[in-house]
């Protein structure tokens, strides 16, 4: 994206309001926390999040005098293994570089990071955006490592950083993207699409909160008859999508407002500050870095070989997108159904493991719904994590066998899913609360004669030939057998009684 | 290769040194002239030479992703010249981003 | 005239205190295990010798006398269950930029004074797993930064055959130290030359392995891609035992080389045979001579040359043809890497912290006034040769010649097994001779440099006297046959007489 910016003479016959046409060119880089064990260059815990300050850290990650890394095997694995999922190229050679700065929350006063041979390239990104499938390329992914934390604290006598090293040495990977997108609700799709991605081969949580995925965006503007153009703008500091959404959103307006008034838009970095809705200027091109990348001396060169990529290939599963199309297609579910579906890995595996490989196009709806509708809504009640289901796939399976064999009803079921503990069978469950549906005719007919007697109208009108009274019965008896009657039975009950003595 | 005051100003900045004046002016002298030493590489034609940055044979070297036990945090602060409630303790880097501490208050 | 005879037959029960001190290695090995001396004796005479001559020649930073003690004794319990090792009771110094746990390790900077390394570097450990006594932490130039050991922040080393002048560098305190039988062994590390050149200026010898032979797990980093730790000692032999107690790959260091390491100490001394060199082919380069080359050290290292002949080996002339290009390439490189190196040297984690007002001044004051002229100088070199717009006239182009020079040594071990050359153009100089002329200084290395550029080994043995100061001639080997040049040089030290001279203390 070659851009500069060109001061455009207000006189040169742009009035004020006139109708241009504008482009918004977007690019993102993504930082994913790599899911490991161990540190990139080190053996300390990768999870740094729930440790005291400075607990998690070592010579290599505290950069200490002497101290070398060693590089993380699983780390570069799962690089690899998100490049595949992008459609990467993998270079085979390629090796990691110094990236030179000075911060307190960089202990070796460099970051061992990939320059000019990142391990992935050239890939591409398919998603759905405004119902639209759009593809974005993807420039490269390379293998970092984080910084550690910095806490601001003002205290007598003035302010101080305090430096928290436990996240020193985390391996990420730098997911740059081409400035493939034109919108920030594209942006902002691309983004979960590539988090659904990362999820899904178990590369990343990608949990934005706990800074598992974080993006930076590169937003320039132009009008579509190239007359105007701004510099690319890099902006920082967003923290959920909906930052990211919002941040983009502004600065398209700020740009589109400062090239409309005749003004240039230079190349600089911006901070969004969330509470006041605005990006801030943080650095000018003149204060650009001078990084003096070069070769890492302690660490060899890498060779993603034909059998390592292999390996990494084999451990890729079914992506989102053509999960999501094999299950409308197979299962006549509906593309939205089919999105929510295959949103979390683990909510498509529990459907396609209860409905088993054999299952007709209704047992799966049946199954969808399920999910869906009840055992989604019991997840959100409970607060737990989208990806995790009140029900395994063993306890959903028996469930839907339940309802299929007419052993349980739809609306004992309902009340059931709240009460099955863990582990346990919903018909166990249903057992133990007395759910299961009633197979004692006695209790069925002496509730089919209640009703008869409660409600006379009701059975004179039927007998009158108003058939659908018989509707108004079928809920009262339901009622009285605590909806664990078979609804047909109960009909079937019903009609003979109303027809007999008729 | 003659560097100036400004060219040993902005490498000591980089490279976060301070210098004092006698300093400054012994080194822009000692580098100029190291440097004009270095300038015999320039009799060799290199455009066809691949570049060693290391001289073993040796490739994809890791490690397993198991975990090993870190320090204690009492040995992690050991040598720290200030600390506080188990942190690390600098003056304020003003702003966020790497650079925040090269900006003006 | 002295322990030589004692070295080579383990005869006789050493009983005075300078005979403790003159005892090597192999000897002191003989001696302990045969029990008529002890680690406690043998580091109880070391100390003793510290104390006698520290003053005059200033050879350690720290010494470790208690916990030489604590070692000692459990030394000779470890003798005494039967269960040595090569080096057990056997007192070491260490160069102090190797980590230790026990003592500070300050790589002879204002910036680490005091500092205590929470690990040991894995040549520390080993030593350590093998019962060995550390007298102490050795003098080196700043961050193992220079040729003589002037640019130390604890004082210079002096040498011990002429105070007045400089015991080479970096590692002058290692090489002092066993020249002047303050250790019978050290520890140092060579980048450009650092345990080879002060191995010839004190007239010991000193040995760089391969790149990749020794962990550099705990080494204080100068030129990561340089750097080799490697052994000093008054012989051949004993140079080979140390090597095979530290050598072998390490898990911990990425570029440590998954290499077996062979018997080194069986291929070379008493045990290996008359010295014999039929069979070998030695290449001598005509590259290895430059203006400035002091005529008695030609000579010395000629006549050594021609002794080599004498012992049956075959010599070839070689051609090294970039050989003049390895000390500008060395000196981009090297400040290169240690421009990031130092990096870290911060005063946020550890180390000394000048505080500012700000934290940038903080830095700056903490790194102005924490490192010395050497390292700035290193540092701003570095750093330039690596920032934009200069990164390809320099770091890149250094990267290419020095494919040039690794290219020069292959093709020449294609046709030599090993090459003989001066360690250095000169004897020891005078100190302050050098100091203010950094390239002057640098060339001092500029035999010893090429073997770091190629990562192949080099040994520093002495081969006579020039002008009454030690003169050295070096074996250079292809990349890991340390073998080779252990051979070479063990044939030339047995083949002369004079070589088991003391200096003058």
């Amino acid at each position: 994206m070659a851009v500069e910016a060109v001061r455009v003479d207000p006189a040169a016959g742009i009035a004020p309001g006139s109708a241009l046409e504008f482009e918004t060119v977007i690019g993102l880089e993504v930082h994913a926390q790599l899911l490991t064990r161990s540190k990139m260059y080190c053996g300390c815990l990768a999870d740094y999040a729930d440790a005291p300050p400075n607990t998690a850290t070592c010579p290599v990650c505290l950069g200490l005098p002497g101290a070398l890394p060693v590089a993380n095997r699983a780390a570069i694995e799962l690089a690899l293994l998100t490049g595949l999922s992008l459609g990467c190229r993998i270079p085979g050679y390629n090796k990691l570089d110094r990236k030179n700065y000075v911060y307190p929350d960089l202990p070796k006063g460099y970051q061992i990071s990939q320059y000019d041979l990142p391990l992935c390239a050239g890939g591409a990104l398919t998603f759905v955006s405004g119902g639209v499938t759009r593809t974005a390329g993807i420039t490269r992914v390379h293998v970092e490592e984080d910084t550690g934390r910095l806490v601001h604290r003002s205290e007598v006598g003035g302010e101080v950083s305090l430096v928290d090293l436990n996240r020193s040495g985390v391996p990420l990977m730098e997911i740059v993207g081409d400035p493939d997108l034109r919108s920030p609700e594209e942006a902002k799709d691309y983004l979960i699409a590539l988090r659904q991605i990362l999820r899904y081969i178990g590369a990343s949580t990608g949990n934005m909160e706990e800074g598992a995925f974080r993006c930076d965006a590169n937003i320039s503007t132009r009008t579509r008859d190239g007359v105007l153009v701004g510099s690319k703008v890099e902006v920082k500091n967003m923290n959920s999508f909906r930052a990211v959404e919002r941040a983009l959103r502004f600065e398209e307006t700020r740009q589109r407002a400062a090239l409309s008034a005749g003004e240039a838009v230079p190349q600089e970095t911006r901070g969004w500050v969330e509470d006041r809705g605005v990006t801030v200027s943080q650095r000018t091109k003149e204060q650009a870095h001078d990084y003096r990348y070069f070769p890492e001396p302690d660490l060899p060169p890498l060779d993603a070989d034909a059998a390592m990529v292999a390996t990494v290939r084999a451990r890729l599963p079914e992506l989102p997108l053509a999960r999501r199309a094999r299950f409308a297609a197979a299962f006549g579910l509906g593309e939205g159904d089919a999105a929510l579906l295959t949103a979390e890995r683990e909510i498509a595996d529990t459907f396609e493991a209860a409905i088993g490989p054999e299952a007709t196009p209704g047992e799966a709806r049946a199954a969808a719904n399920w999910i869906l509708n009840d055992l989604m809504g019991l997840q959100g009640q409970r607060g737990l994590p989208p990806h995790v289901l009140p029900l395994s796939a063993d306890q959903l399976r028996d469930l839907l066998s339940a309802l299929a064999g007419g052993e349980m009803t739809a609306r004992a079921a309902k009340e059931l899913l709240p009460q099955v503990e863990p582990e346990e069978l919903p018909r166990a469950a249903a057992a133990r609360l007395n759910l299961l549906s009633l197979d004692d005719t006695g209790v069925v007919d002496a509730a089919v004669a209640e009703t008869l007697a409660a409600f006379p109208a009701a059975v004179a009108d039927y007998r009158a030939g108003k058939k659908a009274a018989i509707g108004r019965l079928i809920g009262e008896t339901m009622k009285r057998t605590g909806g664990r009657a078979r609804p047909d039975d109960v009909r079937r009950r019903l009609q003979a009684a109303l027809d007999a003595d008729g | 290769m003659a560097l100036t005051d400004a060219d040993v100003d902005h490498v000591a900045s980089l490279a976060r040194l301070g210098l004092s004046a006698e300093e400054r002016a012994r080194l822009r002298d000692q580098l100029s002239t190291i440097l004009g030493h270095i300038e015999v590489l320039d009799r060799l034609d290199t455009a066809a030479i691949p570049p060693t940055a290391q001289v073993l044979p040796l490739i994809n070297v890791l490690r397993e992703d198991a975990p090993r036990p870190s320090l204690s945090r009492d040995e992690a602060l050991a040598n720290a010249p200030r600390q506080a409630d188990g942190f690390f303790e600098v003056h304020a880097v003003l702003t966020g981003g790497p650079d925040a501490e090269e900006e003006a208050p | 005239m002295s322990g030589q005879d004692g070295a080579r037959t383990g005869a006789g029960r050493a009983t005075t205190a300078s005979d403790l001190t003159a005892l090597t290695a192999a000897e002191a090995r003989r001696h302990l295990d045969a029990r008529d001396v002890s680690a406690a004796e043998l580091t109880e005479a070391h100390l003793a010798r510290i104390d006698a001559v520290e003053g005059r020649v200033h050879s350690y930073i720290t010494v470790m006398a208690e916990v030489a003690r604590a070692q000692a004794t459990a030394g000779d319990a470890r003798i005494a269950r039967g269960e040595a090792a090569p080096m057990t009771g056997v007192p070491v110094a260490l160069k102090d930029n190797l980590c230790t746990v026990d003592a500070p390790t300050t790589a002879a900077s204002r910036i680490l004074a005091g500092y205590r390394s929470p690990y040991d570097a894995t040549v520390v450990s080993r030593l350590r797993d093998q019962g060995a006594v550390f007298l102490g932490k050795a003098n080196t130039d700043e961050f193992a930064m220079g040729s003589s050991t002037e640019w130390s922040a604890f004082g210079a080393t002096r040498n011990p055959w002429r105070l007045s002048h400089v015991p080479g560098g970096s590692s002058g305190g290692p090489a002092a130290a066993v020249a002047a039988d303050e250790a019978v062994v050290a520890l140092g590390s060579d980048t450009g030359g650092s345990v080879r050149q002060p191995a010839g200026f004190c007239g010991v010898v000193g040995l760089k392995p391969t790149y990749g032979r020794v962990s550099r797990y705990g080494l204080i980093a100068f030129a990561s891609s340089l750097d080799q730790i490697g052994p000093f000692a008054r012989t051949v032999e004993d140079a080979a035992i140390l090597l095979g107690a530290v050598a072998g790959h390490d898990p911990l260091d990425s570029t440590s080389a998954p290499e077996a390491v062979p018997d080194f100490a069986a291929m070379v001394g008493p045990g290996a045979g008359e010295p014999d060199l039929r069979g070998v082919r030695l290449g001598v380069a005509r590259e290895y001579t430059i203006e400035g080359m002091e005529p008695g050290v030609q000579a010395a290292v000629d006549a050594a040359i021609a002794r080599l002949a004498e012992l049956g080996a075959e010599l070839v002339e070689v051609s090294l043809p970039h050989t003049e290009y390895a000390l500008a390439t060395y000196y981009i490189t090297a400040p290169a890497e240690a421009s990031a190196n130092l990096a870290r040297y911060d005063g946020v984690r550890f180390g000394l912290s000048v505080q500012a007002p700000t934290l940038r001044e903080t830095y700056e004051r903490t790194r102005g006034e924490g490192f010395g002229p050497e390292v700035k100088r290193r540092i701003m070199l570095g750093t330039y040769a690596l920032s934009s717009g200069y990164y390809d006239a320099y770091y890149v182009k250094a990267q290419k010649v020095r494919t040039l020079v690794r290219r020069d040594f292959d093709e020449a071990f294609e046709r030599v097994d090993a090459i003989v050359c001066p360690t250095s153009p000169t004897v020891a100089f005078a100190f302050g001779a050098r100091t203010d002329d950094p390239y002057q200084m640098y060339l001092s290395d500029v035999f010893t440099i090429p073997a770091n550029m190629a990562g192949i080994p080099g040994i520093a043995v002495p081969c006579g006297f020039a002008d009454g100061l030690p003169v050295s001639l070096q074996v250079l080997g292809p990349a890991f046959d340390e073998g080779i040049v252990l051979r070479v040089a063990d044939a030339y030290e047995r083949s002369e007489t004079w070589t088991g001279q003391r200096p003058p203390l």
